[in-house]
């Protein structure tokens, strides 16, 4: 298995006043190919630290972030921006789509900011609202839609391009159980597909969707409340 | 109980060989719930005792595997009158669980959360294979029985967390 992002003996100190506390404390963990692993955990426990660690959005205390096999620690500004742009697929609970875009133009932002020609950038949005089944919205504003077609927008600017690892940061937010459903089953086809994702969640009923659950608890992973593919019934 | 209302229901639809009735009961309430054919037999034979079925001209001497069996009046009435009636609430508060963690709680020295982590893991994996069987019964019928199954395993693991922040806070308490 080839894995697209691995962590090794990833922490993350923060200072409060005088005492360090730790937010992440040695945690490895690595997301293949194909795989979706939900990160679990009581509030506090790490879980969207260990996210933006992955994303190269915040960097460990110490220890090593593989994405694709490079070191993320290794790179220049620049070429982590553009490590992020190419490769990387966020999806958060804040939407951040912008209200004055279409669908398709919000969907094709990113690509532009790399530097794509705007023809392109707007076909390979309207390839990724199609997945997302949204094919037929993709000049409606965010405010004409509802909550879960504006997190389908979210999650196919997530996926435009080639991105090979989708991280997912409570993406159902404050969606209902079927609308949450449909965006855990987005995320379980893309990954099917070949993608690889690693989702937040505090509702089992998502973390289901998942291959692994990596659970956490004052920053460390416990094994004991994890589950891996090996486990049996 | 189940078993011989669902049989009923499906007799309801048309008269039906025990098997082709195993199999049809199976489809509609998820795969997840086996089903042995010596129950269902068992079950059409009380079914046909009590008048509510009735076998179609049928040798006396045949075995229930080889009889086809229909409603009878009395055996729609009886159906209606179950549909009509809602079914008593299950969950009990006897449950393992809930006296295993009871107990974990109040014995000095237990390493409560590993109790939980160990419950944790256990309902998460029968989760994930419950969500397979979903997504294979998509559309189905048997989807919605399947997500009955879900939503228990989800309000078991919510009840953990649950704890979990009870025995966080009550901690919290005692270090102050």
């Amino acid at each position: 298995m080839t894995a697209i992002l691995e962590l090794l003996n990833v922490s993350r100190l923060f200072r409060q006043g005088s005492v360090e506390v730790a937010a992440l404390s040695e945690v490895s963990l690595s997301v293949a190919r194909g795989e979706l692993v939900a990160v679990m955990g009581p509030s506090g426990s790490g879980k969207s630290t260990l996210l933006n660690i992955a994303g190269g959005l915040d960097w460990p205390t110490s220890g090593t972030v593989f994405v694709d096999g490079t070191d993320l620690g290794g790179l220049s500004a620049a070429e982590l921006a553009g490590l992020r742009r190419g490769s990387l697929g966020y999806v958060f609970q804040e939407l951040n789509l912008v209200r004055s875009l279409t669908a398709a133009e919000n969907v094709a932002l990113p690509l532009e900011l790399d530097g794509r020609s705007a023809r392109e950038s707007r076909a390979e949005a309207i390839e990724s609202l199609r997945v997302v089944g949204m094919a037929d919205q993709v000049d409606r504003f965010p405010d004409e839609m509802s909550g879960g077609e504006q997190q389908r927008v979210a999650i196919a600017r997530g996926l435009v391009g080639t991105r090979r690892l989708l991280l997912a940061d409570e993406p159902t937010g404050a969606l209902d159980s079927a609308a949450g459903e449909e965006i855990v089953s987005l995320l379980r086809r893309r990954c099917d597909a070949g993608c690889a994702a690693l989702l937040v969640t505090h509702e089992a009923r998502y973390a289901g969707w998942a291959d692994r659950v990596v659970y956490l608890r004052d920053g460390a992973v416990v094994e004991r409340a994890s589950v891996s593919p090996d486990d049996d019934l | 109980m189940s078993v011989r209302y669902g049989l009923l229901g499906l007799l309801r639809l048309a008269p039906a060989h025990g098997y082709q009735l195993r199999t049809d009961l199976v489809d509609v309430t998820g795969a997840t719930w086996p089903l042995n054919i010596g129950q269902v037999y068992s079950t059409l034979q009380r079914l046909e005792r009590d008048g509510l079925i009735e076998a179609d001209d049928a040798d006396p001497a045949d075995g229930p595997e080889r009889r086809r069996y229909r409603i009878t009046q009395k055996g729609i009435s009886d159906l209606d009158g179950w549909l009509a009636e809602a079914v008593p609430h299950e969950n009990g508060p006897r449950s393992e669980l809930v006296i295993k963690v009871a107990i974990a709680m109040s014995v000095p020295g237990t390493d409560v959360r590993s109790v939980l982590d160990a419950q944790r893991a256990t309902t998460l994996m029968v989760l994930q294979q419950l969500t397979k069987t979903k997504r294979a019964a998509d559309g189905k019928l048997a989807a919605l029985a399947v997500e009955w199954m879900v939503l228990g395993a989800e309000a078991e693991i919510r009840w953990l967390d649950l704890c979990e922040a009870q025995l966080t806070k009550a901690e919290s308490r005692g270090s102050r």
